[in-house]
């Protein structure tokens, strides 16, 4: 079946080509990292968490997203979602896959990262986050292929797979809420520290997750001769639309408490994300992120609006637009905002701003490249063999 | 039998039991938690190395170290925080990058805000207590969170409350330094043995002490393994005569430490996190 990978136009492998190119890049950057060590990057005493560790959370909900298609098909036999469950699963591999290399770029000591293994720590949330990772890395990578395989081999996928497509469900769930927990079990990280993490974070997957599945769908549409349908695409807005707003409906629930409480450690984030926070002592105000909240805010609403009419008019063109305001709105939210976001102010109340360098930047370019390799592949082989066994039947 | 009906037998089945085990796995969890809690103030639960969380919490006994640090005195004693600083500091091989960003310390000074953040009062400011500059250390805590989130027990805690660091075990993934809410762990963003423009970073090399390599966490330990030879802390043994640091064994009424925190008014850093700091402060 992989085969399939190897055959294709030469925009295909243009783009392939492209995507090494950027990898490239991104391994060069990782040796200058390796040797220097993670003083390469913009991380601090005070903010010691940085671009990686967030673009791994935002990447678990793209892989939890998958959920959302998966879970149509499976549990509700809805036979529109039948074209799109595959993409969903794979899709999930390349972005776990993506959260495991943030990880290894994240570790001040990566040749020891075998040491969460050799020495399980059953009160550390990372010990869990490992096992409900490779779990789910695991589950649609077995899901997935077993599957397709079966339908290039014309046949019905057997039934042992069955269980681990049921478990791979509440199991997408998992990821995001132990991911979450990384976080809100932090005594003194005010932004951290709510109970709505989780259910924030799940809602913000289950929109970012199936727009970027989306926005493939629709360029697979117009380069090769695979088409979702309307009726799965009219479904996808639904779920987008709603988990979207429920992603604003939580944080304005933050919002209220914050501000309604007026407890200072409960608003000084928000402050700093939103409007800027001014330093005790010296009066200068840090607001480095403030255009890039609002502009999240801003587009999410956006983009939940056109989403909804995209659908009324029937246009592709808005839909793909609304997809990706909706997906850089939310990476935007938790891909910076939420990670950064809780080392400001410190815990001795100062504040310290993060700019990522370039090796920084370099390595994450690589990694998320690293990850459209891993979809361009795999979708390649998915819609390969798709096309064929619908041509045969 | 019909399948709806099979279904529901099935279910209901599987409820009860999960109805009468929850119960008392749930009890089982919380005894630990409550019998750690009930005890001595938490002061004294004991538990054993590589940070057992509470799970072998037994009466007060055995060792359990902690200190007062008295701020007014630092405050009338010019140049003696720096001495501690020093003392500490280059015993342990803490290097010196000269920038903020890459900046490892173990012991430091800094003002009431910082230090105590959310219990100043914002009308009535007391000059004296605002002037002052407080010693900052590694709280030690009964109830650390950074032993708790370490993924690898690379650090854990002593019989005897002392919060150990295995700086060869550490990974480097940072999650200790989120998780302490005092900002008492610093992390060696880049090679602490090496030099710039020919100055090393760590000024004169201190072979009782092993140097770190980069990529690991490190912290104040209590100075371990001195106060296991009967020796005071180094910081501790630098204020001399001025009592301005009073160290020794909580869990002994007798001691120095445990007669000051008896005669004098004290206060911890953030205690509403219920991390039960070891360091306790005179202002």
């Amino acid at each position: 079946m992989l085969e399939k990978s190897l055959k294709g136009n030469l925009g295909y492998w243009a783009w392939v080509l492209f995507l090494l190119g950027i990898i490239g890049v991104g391994v060069i950057c990782y040796i200058v990292q390796y040797n220097y060590g993670l003083g390469a990057t913009g991380m601090s005493r005070d903010v010691t968490w940085g671009i990686y560790i967030s673009q791994f959370t935002f990447l678990v909900g793209v892989a939890a997203g998958g959920l959302m298609l998966v879970l149509p098909y499976y549990l509700h036999h809805y036979k529109d979602f039948g074209r799109i469950t595959i993409l969903g699963e794979f899709m999930a591999i390349a972005a776990v896959a993506m959260c495991m290399l943030f990880i290894m770029a994240d570790l001040g000591q990566p040749m020891r990262a075998l040491n969460v293994v050799f020495h399980p720590t059953p009160n550390s949330m990372l010990f869990y986050d490992m096992i409900v990772l490779s779990g789910y890395l695991f589950l649609n990578v077995v899901c997935g292929w077993v599957v397709l395989h079966s339908e290039y081999q014309g046949i019905k996928y057997p039934s042992w797979v069955k269980p681990f497509i049921y478990v791979s469900i509440p199991w997408a769930v998992s990821i995001h809420t132990v991911t979450a927990f990384l976080y809100c079990g932090l005594p003194g990280r005010h932004f951290w520290l709510t109970a709505i993490l989780a259910p924030r974070f799940l809602a913000s997957a289950f929109a970012a997750g199936p727009c970027l599945l989306m926005v493939i769908a629709l360029i697979m549409k117009r380069t090769t001769k695979f088409d979702i349908g309307r009726v799965a695409q009219d479904k996808l807005v639904t779920i987008i639309g709603y988990a979207a707003l429920l992603n604003f409906f939580f944080l304005g629930c933050e919002i209220f408490v914050a501000y309604y409480s007026r407890i200072p450690g409960h608003m000084h984030t928000l402050d700093y994300l939103y409007f800027g926070l001014a330093d005790h002592s010296t009066g200068e105000v840090f607001n480095n992120l403030v255009p890039f909240m609002r502009a999240s805010v801003v587009m999410g609403f956006a983009g939940i609006g056109l989403i909804f009419v995209s659908r009324y008019l029937k246009s592709d063109a808005l839909l793909a637009l609304s997809c990706i305001l909706i997906f850089v709105s939310f990476w935007i939210d938790k891909g910076l905002g939420l990670v950064l976001g809780g080392f400001v102010p410190s815990g001795l109340e100062q504040i310290t701003e993060y700019v990522p360098t370039f090796v920084e930047i370099g390595i994450t370019a690589g990694i998320w490249a690293t990850g459209f390799f891993i979809i361009t592949v795999l979708y390649k082989i998915a819609i390969s063999v798709k096309l064929e066994s619908e041509k045969a039947a | 039998m019909d399948s709806s009906r099979r279904k529901f037998l099935k279910i209901a089945g599987i409820s009860a039991v999960a109805g009468i085990g929850a119960p008392s796995a749930l009890n089982m969890l919380m005894k630990n938690e409550v019998r750690a809690s009930s005890e001595g103030g938490g002061h004294g639960a004991q538990t054993d190395a590589h940070g057992g969380e509470g799970a072998h919490a037994a009466a007060p006994v055995g060792k359990r170290y902690g200190m007062v640090i008295d701020a007014v005195k630092f405050h009338d004693t010019p140049g003696l925080a720096e001495k501690c600083i020093e003392a500490c500091h280059s015993y342990f091989n803490v290097p010196n990058f000269g920038n903020k960003k890459d900046e490892i310390k173990w012991i430091w000074q800094m003002p009431f805000t910082n230090a105590f953040p959310g219990d100043e009062s914002h009308y009535k400011k007391d000059e004296r207590t605002h002037a002052m500059q407080f010693m900052l250390l590694c709280n030690h805590c009964d109830n650390p969170p950074c032993v708790r989130a370490c993924p690898t027990k690379a650090t854990f805690k002593n019989a005897d409350g002392i919060v150990m660091m295995d700086f060869h075990r550490c990974i480097g993934c940072r999650f200790c330094m989120a998780a302490c809410p005092y900002g008492a762990r610093s992390f060696n963003w880049r090679d602490p043995r090496g030099s710039k423009d020919g100055v090393p970073f760590i000024k004169k090399i201190n072979p009782e002490f092993p140097t770190r390599m980069r990529g690991v966490v490190e912290k104040c330990s209590f100075c371990d393994l001195r106060v296991k030879r009967g020796l005071q802390p180094l910081c501790v043994e630098a204020t001399g005569d001025t009592k301005a640091m009073v160290f020794g064994d909580l869990n002994d009424p007798n001691s120095e430490v445990s007669q000051v925190l008896k005669a004098r008014f004290t206060i911890q850093r953030k205690p509403s996190l219920g991390t039960m700091p070891s360091v306790f402060y005179i202002i």
